[in-house]
């Protein structure tokens, strides 16, 4: 193998790729012309004593090549769900309707054994905790090596040279010693970047990445973020990054999508969502940004969204945000009547708000006055 | 490690040698081995007698220390009910023992894993409850009943219902009259009673390794594992079992320690010489020497089994450093 | 913005998720189990209607149906047991030669035995001592060893190491050997075999009571306590005892099983309850001569009572332990 970075695996053979049809189970045949990823109307419940969560409601969106598209929301909000039912990584017990498809393949329902050859080759996925996600017992090259391994032949040496240059990749330090050590004998850093190392080993045409910077201090995080970007730009992967932080965001990402109690509440570019908002929610998360940048960053008290986000379980009637919107209409349409997730123009900006054209914007973002 | 270790056996000789002093105070206080002269015309003399030779008529702490500097030279003494070497009488016994500790361990590892990742993976299932409600009842079995049903029930109910000269399971020993060496006629003696050792073992360690698989099968990695694409029997194979492997071979380390002295009741009931009968024999007897000399080898092999667990612990979990 | 961590939590697996689920439920911020607050804070449901830890710990007990049953059968066996003079068919030491041991039939259901006593009226008088021992044995060994294993672990230093190599002695010789030579050498009345089982059953309780102290002593929610300037007397009663109830509770009740399977071992090899007094244990040290033969009946059914006790006791053991735990599994 030429030590190439990046795509040095175009020549190598896949791993029996009929395997998964031998049972009689339809072959995955991609059509290259179909879009990247479509997601429609999917909806994830689980079963629960008292009634049935509702993790993912209707929930639609696409992804295109090259692009980041980032999901935000709070916990409980339905982003990671949403991530895993992509990937059928969901446990037996969630109930999954709506559709995902990847490259024209429908990915819902699809069996374990077919989802396979997907699952790190075309979509590959990086978790949040990595020490959590790292086999403790395996040593961190011969993880990564496992991701190559079931989906190509290649040659023991191959592999390591390749584990080697992803590990150089991802910028860890004399990965030529590194490839054989434990992940508890990682940094924080480096095992979130040896994931990394991990999904990338076979060039995915897509990275879910699921709150991949939340356990990392600070300073980490943007190195972790830089990485990503580098990659990105290199593989010319499109990743779904998922996080609660509206600062990665802005950085990363292309577009953006808010969900709110596992439904969508807004969706556009990062300028739209960040500058011309139409949600009440979104603005409430903007507003509830430290900003150092303005001259009142110390007079004014954050702004805070009242209230708790609701439970799955007992979802609000109507709009789910409307108990904490500062700018709902209750007793009237918001509590009434539930907002569709409408396309407000030309370039597929939604809002998933009943005033999304009459927000007084200025208002719901002024900090309040400090009280104390 | 090496110091963990060297640190362990050290802590471990005083408890040894105090639990067998305590052990053999307790025996001497309980029972006169000169019991036997009293009904004699001289008994008078012949007790004084014997118990001059027994040392009996030293402090007790006097007569252990005198066992004990002989013992560390290999000299474990004389049977007080045999006469005989007690260093040959346990060396026999453990051998016994140990024979059915092997086939009896070899068993219930096989099996106990095989249901506990069966069951974890394929948790409320039938099977699953199956083997739960099995585990429960084999659990709520005291040892030796099921060893006489199993002897009831596999050995002699066949024989009578086919009229058999010899049942196909026997129930006395381990091997049949002049018969030696690994054959057909050590595995009908066998079967039985690692039958009845085996039932129990495998009952816990079936819910122990359920229990530490579910656990590690819903763990980050195993998602991780998954997401990578890697097909599922290795993702519970390689990635389930070897983690949920690790505490279960700490705890079937401590358990087949014990065993070595353990065996009490299934060597009773099917009259095998090992280390379980030499105690009861002892015991009735009251051989203090015997037992003193047992109670050191059983604790020397719970020691060390304890030790072993730790030691595995280590060797299978990359992320424990002994210091 | 602050947001919890982890979104995806509850879904990951089936069990987590119906931890969450549980606590959803209403698990108000009272400190039943340690694990249980942090995720209080999570929780989000104003909606829910709140429980009291009692009756959530009635809920989670009643759902698994075969603690319910247990408790059924363990008070209907000792019901039968200790009123057994009022109602058996026969007396139990009533010697009938002429009969001599005929197999279970109309009259005499459970069979009789070589002396022609009705085993069907023995197995209910014999359930008195191994039931007393049992129960006995189980109240004693935990009053005893949850108090030292408390003491132990809270207070440390002096106590812990007494505690700790004392219980070291006997870990490292098997327990049906002391147990045994202790018998011999005490004697075996009813009364000596309760205290030499406790004597050395409440050190298991004391070790695991104080590991679970010792873990609990190092929690957050503790350390906040002392830092408030909470008296030592305090935190245990407020803080630890209401955390380590559930494992004595549990221990306790699995101290009653294994009470009466070392009562039944040690009296079958001839160390317990000896004859004329009748334990299930000793009826089959009796039954043992007959098997191979046509009487083999006489060791099914004393057997058989003593499996169905420790059966009910080890459910009943099971129920509590999920009652106790918020994060057990769901029994459907």
């Amino acid at each position: 193998m030429s030590a190439g970075n990046g795509d040095g695996l175009a020549d190598l053979q896949p791993v029996e790729p009929e395997r998964a049809h031998a049972n009689g189970s339809t072959p995955v045949r991609f059509d290259p012309n179909a879009p990247l990823l479509e997601v429609e109307h999917l909806t994830v419940e689980f079963k629960a004593d008292d009634g049935v969560v509702h993790a993912v409601d209707d929930v639609s969106f696409s992804v295109t090549p090259n692009e980041v598209l980032g999901i935000v929301g709070e916990s409980g909000s339905g982003k990671s769900v949403t991530s895993m039912a992509i990937l059928g990584l969901l446990p037996k017990t969630a109930r999954i309707t709506g559709s995902v498809r990847f490259r024209g393949v429908e990915l819902v329902g699809r069996k374990e054994k077919e989802m396979q050859p997907i699952r790190g080759q075309r979509i590959a996925m990086i978790f949040q905790d990595a020490l959590a996600s790292l086999n403790p017992v395996f040593k961190v090259g011969d993880q990564i090596g496992e991701a190559i391994r079931v989906h190509h032949k290649i040659s023991d040496h191959d592999l390591r040279e390749r584990v080697v240059e992803l590990l150089d990749l991802v910028g860890i330090p004399h990965p030529r010693q590194r490839i054989d050590h434990y992940p508890h004998e990682y940094s924080g850093g480096m095992r979130q970047r040896a994931m990394i190392a991990m999904s990338i080993a076979n060039d995915p045409d897509i990275l879910i990445a699921d709150e991949p910077t939340t356990a990392l201090d600070v300073t980490i995080q943007a190195q972790v973020l830089e990485v990503l970007e580098r990659i990105q730009d290199r593989t010319e992967s499109s990743i779904l990054l998922i996080t609660h932080d509206l600062g990665v965001v802005a950085g990363v990402a292309d577009r953006v999508m808010v969900m709110y109690a596992g439904r969508q509440a807004e969706l556009g570019t990062v300028d739209e969502l960040f500058y011309e908002s139409c949600h009440p929610y979104t603005l409430g998360l903007l507003a509830s940004l430290p900003r150092l940048d303005r001259a009142d960053a110390r007079t004014k008290r954050l702004h805070r969204i009242k209230g708790q986000p609701p439970s799955l379980v007992y979802v609000p009637p109507g709009c789910p945000f409307h108990p904490r919107c500062p700018a709902a209409e209750v007793p009237g349409i918001c509590d009434h009547e539930r907002p569709a997730f409408r396309v407000l123009n030309g370039s597929g900006r939604r809002s998933a708000c009943h005033f999304a054209e009459t927000l007084d914007r200025a208002a719901l973002l002024a900090p309040e006055e400090a009280t104390s | 490690m090496l110091t963990y270790i060297t640190r362990r056996v050290l802590y471990s000789i005083p408890v040894v040698l105090i639990a067998s002093f305590l052990l053999f105070a307790f025996v001497r206080a309980t029972f006169d081995p000169t019991a036997h002269l009293r009904s004699s015309r001289t008994a008078a003399s012949a007790i004084k007698e014997e118990r001059k030779r027994l040392h009996l008529d030293e402090p007790v702490v006097v007569q252990y220390w005198d066992w004990l500097k002989k013992a560390v030279h290999g000299d474990f003494g004389t049977s007080e009910r045999t006469h005989e070497d007690v260093f040959v009488m346990i060396r026999r016994s453990l051998w016994v023992t140990i024979q059915l500790i092997f086939w009896g361990i070899l068993v219930s590892a096989f099996v106990a894993i095989s249901i506990g990742v069966y069951s974890a993976v394929r948790q409320y299932s039938a099977l699953d409850y199956t083997f739960t409600g099995l585990s429960f009842v084999a659990l709520a079995m005291p040892p030796f009943w099921f060893g006489l049903i199993a002897i009831q029930f596999f050995g002699q109910d066949p024989k009578n219902w086919f009229h058999l000269q010899n049942p196909l399971l026997y129930s006395v020993g381990l091997h049949g009259g002049g018969l030696t060496g690994f054959n057909m006629d050590y595995v009908r003696h066998l079967i039985l009673p690692v039958m009845t050792l085996t039932v129990q073992i495998v009952a816990g360690w079936s819910r122990y390794q359920r229990a530490a698989m579910l656990d590690v099968m819903s763990a980050d990695y195993i998602r991780t594992a998954r997401a990578k694409g890697v097909p599922r029997r290795r993702v519970i194979f390689r990635h389930g079992l070897r983690n949920a492997l690790i505490p279960l071979v700490t705890v079937m380390a401590l358990d087949i320690g014990v065993l070595f002295g353990g065996l009490i009741v299934t060597e009773f009931i099917f009259s095998i010489p090992g280390m379980g009968r030499l105690f009861y024999d002892s015991l009735l007897s009251g051989d203090a020497t015997v037992l003193v000399a047992w109670t050191i080898v059983t604790a020397t092999f719970i020691i060390a089994f304890n030790l072993l667990a730790d030691v595995l612990y280590g060797w299978l979990d990359p992320r424990i450093r002994f210091s | 913005m602050s947001i919890g961590d982890e979104d995806g939590a509850a879904v990951h697996t089936e069990e987590r998720f119906g931890h969450e689920v549980a606590v959803e439920q209403g698990m108000g911020p009272v400190e039943l189990i340690p694990e249980a607050i942090a995720d209080v804070e999570l929780a989000h449901t104003a909606e829910a209607v709140p429980r009291t830890q009692w009756q959530l710990f009635r809920r989670r007990f009643f759902r698994h149906k075969m603690a319910v049953i247990s408790v059924a059968v363990l008070v209907a066996l000792y019901v039968l047991c200790f009123t057994a003079k009022y109602w058996v068919p026969f007396d139990p030491n009533k010697q009938n030669l002429l009969l001599g041991p005929v197999p279970p039939n109309g009259t005499h259901w459970f069979g009789t035995d070589e002396l022609g006593r009705d085993q069907f009226s023995r197995i209910f008088f014999a359930g008195q001592i191994s039931l007393k021992i049992g129960l006995a044995v189980a109240v004693l060994s935990t009053l005893v060893g949850a108090t030292l294993g408390a003491i132990a672990g809270f207070f440390g230093k002096v106590t812990d190491q007494l505690l700790m190599r004392l219980t070291d002695l006997f870990l490292v010789v098997p327990a049906i050997a002391i147990l045994a030579i202790a018998l011999k050498r005490f004697g075996n009345t009813d009364s000596t075999i309760i205290l030499v089982l406790a004597g050395l059953f409440w050190m298991y309780i004391a070790r695991i009571v104080r590991g679970q102290v010792l873990s609990i002593r190092e929690k957050e929610f503790v350390e906040a306590a002392r830092a408030a300037g909470a008296s030592s007397p305090r935190i245990i009663v407020r803080h630890i005892l209401p955390n380590i109830i559930g494992p004595i509770v549990v221990n306790a009740t699995l101290a009653v099983a294994t009470a009466i399977i070392t009562e039944s071992t040690l009296s079958f090899l001839g160390f317990g309850v000896q004859p004329p007094a009748t334990s299930w244990g000793n009826m089959l040290s009796t039954a043992e001569g007959y098997v191979g033969t046509d009487k083999a009946y006489l060791l099914y059914f004393p057997g058989l009572a003593i499996l169905v006790t420790v059966l009910a006791v080890n459910y009943l053991g099971d129920g509590l332990r999920d009652a106790f735990d918020p994060q057990s599994e769901k029994h459907t």
